[in-house]
């Protein structure tokens, strides 16, 4: 029995799974050459046929985004112009197996280089397209993974995902992969556990490790494998008080949140589309803490009609509950083609506020739009990047500047109170530059991320992004408490408002406004619950 | 004796003619045996309708000005039925409109 082996990575989906490990890197299978040019023909032929049936099978079952994703691989394999060339190759004497795959792969170079973010997230369906057909091919009967097994590898396919019975438990644990892929959305909806990033060698350190049962702790983002016994007891614990948690925080869901000792804190939600607040009941929220505005800035710049209708929607739904948008913070890790400028550092560099002041002529379009879609809802509106005082009183004077414009046009506007986000340390640290803001909301993971110089999307230093190390807390606890004594309101909108584990904390560092993913709106509230303060 | 029909119209779906529009797309293009193609600009390259990998391949974003055309048999049928297509926003709303 080998020593337990643990493994840090990051959460993509909660959740605990006890299980065997399943391997799901393609095992390169052997294709036996056929003897002519025809035969490899009718080999491929068959195995495009053998695809196709397995996607229309799974599409039946199927609904939704999910369906949506299938029915694009489906209508791709159906296209002469994908499966064309491949066809052309075996005519010219290589076998199917090659064939194939330099046909897929030339189109998925094609992806993979896009400068749109939207086609570049296809390459992984194009793959996904290609392995199907090769494993028909290599009749390789794609292993089946036994029951409650926790699938490992580089990335997981979204037909894998989708195909695999999850009624019985099981996870996921990707060396690489995103929380934002498809598969981790649709892994969040479903209560799959999944974890990511857990870095190149991935769970492959050593073949002993890998015959036992692994235990996937995808609330705090660990593996363990070849665990000890204390560690499966203090595991099954772990998992037992989260389903408890699951299930009881289901009934704080309708309630307004309260600690133990009767104090109330506010619990908004984060969202990033206007879309989002479709599957979300607005009685069981205070308003939306964070409206990120990037998602209209996704292939090209929007236009003044785009976005006041996207905020006109959120204000709307809100029912005169305070819905806050944050102006557009791109750059860092979120590029805009021709937005963002290339920079070799850019966490530190041209992001947020710093590029909306740069770009004027961008700004003001959202700045007009914001003024507009005000007198329909209760709109606060805050900016991303803030580090000096400067900054606020530029935008806070464009604000000015656009308002005349419309007054003096007729159109109806408003002027929202204008807040800033708390994430560069400057702010945090010496916030008393601040007194004239409307509101400070803390963004918890750039602060965290500026405060301990972790890049907080880097696997490798991600055990040093923690919001309760001291020194983040103290600036946390200093915030809260200029605030109090200048009465300006402080929220919170990082994930950390939303993490059972942290919540304790941000309370006791004196926050009573949280904002959160609206999945974790009911484990939130059933955390405070248990505060004692 | 053929028809033949062109048409343009502005796509002004949230991500432009990706995944979801381009399967909607190329469906009703073949549901016509006219041949159909479609171009970013009026002197082409010129893509077959038919083909998803073509459309898909042509990365159009929002704003674009597509042109299609068609020649044979419902030619203007064809043209017309894409036209409404990407007009009425591949029948998604903004409210479905997602950037990944």
């Amino acid at each position: 029995m080998p020593e337990p082996l643990r493994l840090q990575g990051i959460s993509a989906s909660a959740g605990y799974a006890e299980g065997p490990l399943f391997n799901l890197d393609p095992v390169v299978a052997r294709y036996g050459r056929k003897a002519t040019a025809a035969d490899e023909r009718l080999a491929l032929e068959t195995a495009i046929k053998a695809a196709t049936g397995r996607l229309a099978t799974l599409i039946e079952a199927t609904k939704g985004d999910a369906a949506d994703i299938l029915e694009f691989q489906l209508a791709m394999l159906d296209d002469d112009a994908l499966t064309g060339p491949a066809f052309a190759a075996i005519a010219a004497g290589q076998p199917a197996d090659v064939a194939w795959r330099q046909a897929l792969d030339a189109e998925i170079v094609g992806y993979e280089t896009s400068d749109q973010d939207y086609f570049r997230a296809r390459a992984a369906d194009m793959r996904d397209i290609r392995d199907q057909v090769l494993r028909a091919l290599t009749e390789d009967s794609d292993p089946a993974a036994p029951a409650g097994a926790i699938f490992y590898g580089e990335d997981i396919a979204p037909t894998r995902f989708l195909e695999t019975d999850w009624s019985s438990g099981g996870g996921i644990a990707l060396k690489a992969g995103s929380a934002a892929s498809h598969v981790a959305m649709l892994a969040r909806s479903r209560g799959v556990p999944m974890v990511v990033g857990l870095g190149a060698v991935g769970l492959g350190a050593s073949p002993a490790h890998l015959a036992g049962v692994a235990l996937l702790d995808a609330e705090h983002g660990g593996i363990i494998l070849a665990p000890s016994r204390a560690e499966v007891e203090g595991f099954r614990r772990l998992s037992s008080s989260f389903a408890a948690r699951r299930d009881r925080a289901k009934t704080f869901l309708a309630r307004p949140a309260v600690t133990k000792a009767g104090t109330a804190v506010r619990v908004q939600v984060n969202i990033a589309d206007p879309s989002d607040v479709d599957n979300i009941d607005v009685s069981t929220c205070d308003g939306v803490g964070l409206m990120r505005t990037e998602f209209l800035f996704g292939t090209t710049l929007p236009d003044e009609e785009t976005q006041y209708r996207a905020y006109r929607k959120v204000l709307e739904w809100a029912k005169g509950r305070p819905v806050t948008i944050r102006t557009v913070d791109a750059g860092g890790d979120k590029p805009v083609p021709g937005f963002t400028v290339a920079e070799t550092n850019p966490f530190l560099g041209l992001r947020g506020i710093r590029l909306s002041l740069a770009k004027p002529e961008v700004f003001r379009l959202q700045i007009r739009a914001l003024l507009r879609a005000a007198v329909h809802g209760n709109l606060k509106v805050m900016f991303p990047m803030v580090a000096v005082r400067d900054e606020y009183e530029h935008a806070a004077a464009l604000f000015a500047e656009e308002q005349a414009a419309l007054t003096a046009r007729g159109v109806a506007q408003k002027m929202p109170p204008l807040g800033i986000m708390v994430e560069v340390p400057s702010v945090a640290i010496a916030p008393e530059a601040f007194t004239e803001v409307a509101f400070f909301s803390i963004g918890s993971n750039d602060l965290t991320q500026y405060v301990m110089a972790a890049a907080r999307d880097n696997a490798l230093v991600a055990h040093l992004n923690s919001i309760r190390h001291p020194a983040v807390l103290r600036l946390i606890a200093s915030v809260a408490a200029f605030g109090r004594v200048q009465r300006i309101p402080v929220s919170l909108c990082g994930d950390a408002g939303g993490d059972p584990a942290a919540i304790p904390a941000l309370i006791e560092a004196g926050l009573r406004d949280l904002s959160v993913v609206p999945a974790q709106l009911a484990m939130a509230k059933a955390a405070i619950a248990d505060v004692s303060i | 004796m053929s028809a033949s029909a062109e048409a343009t119209v502005l796509i002004t779906h949230e991500v432009g003619l990706h995944a979801r529009p381009s399967v909607k797309f190329t469906k009703l293009a073949k549901r016509f045996s006219a041949e159909v193609e479609v171009a970013l600009a009026a002197n082409g390259p010129w893509l077959d309708a038919k083909s998803i990998v073509k459309v898909m391949a042509a990365k159009a974003p929002k704003g674009t000005v597509l042109h299609i055309r068609a020649r044979g048999d419902g030619a203007g049928e064809a043209v017309g039925a894409l036209v409404e297509l990407v007009r009425r926003d591949f029948d998604e709303g903004v409210d479905h409109a997602r950037t990944a």
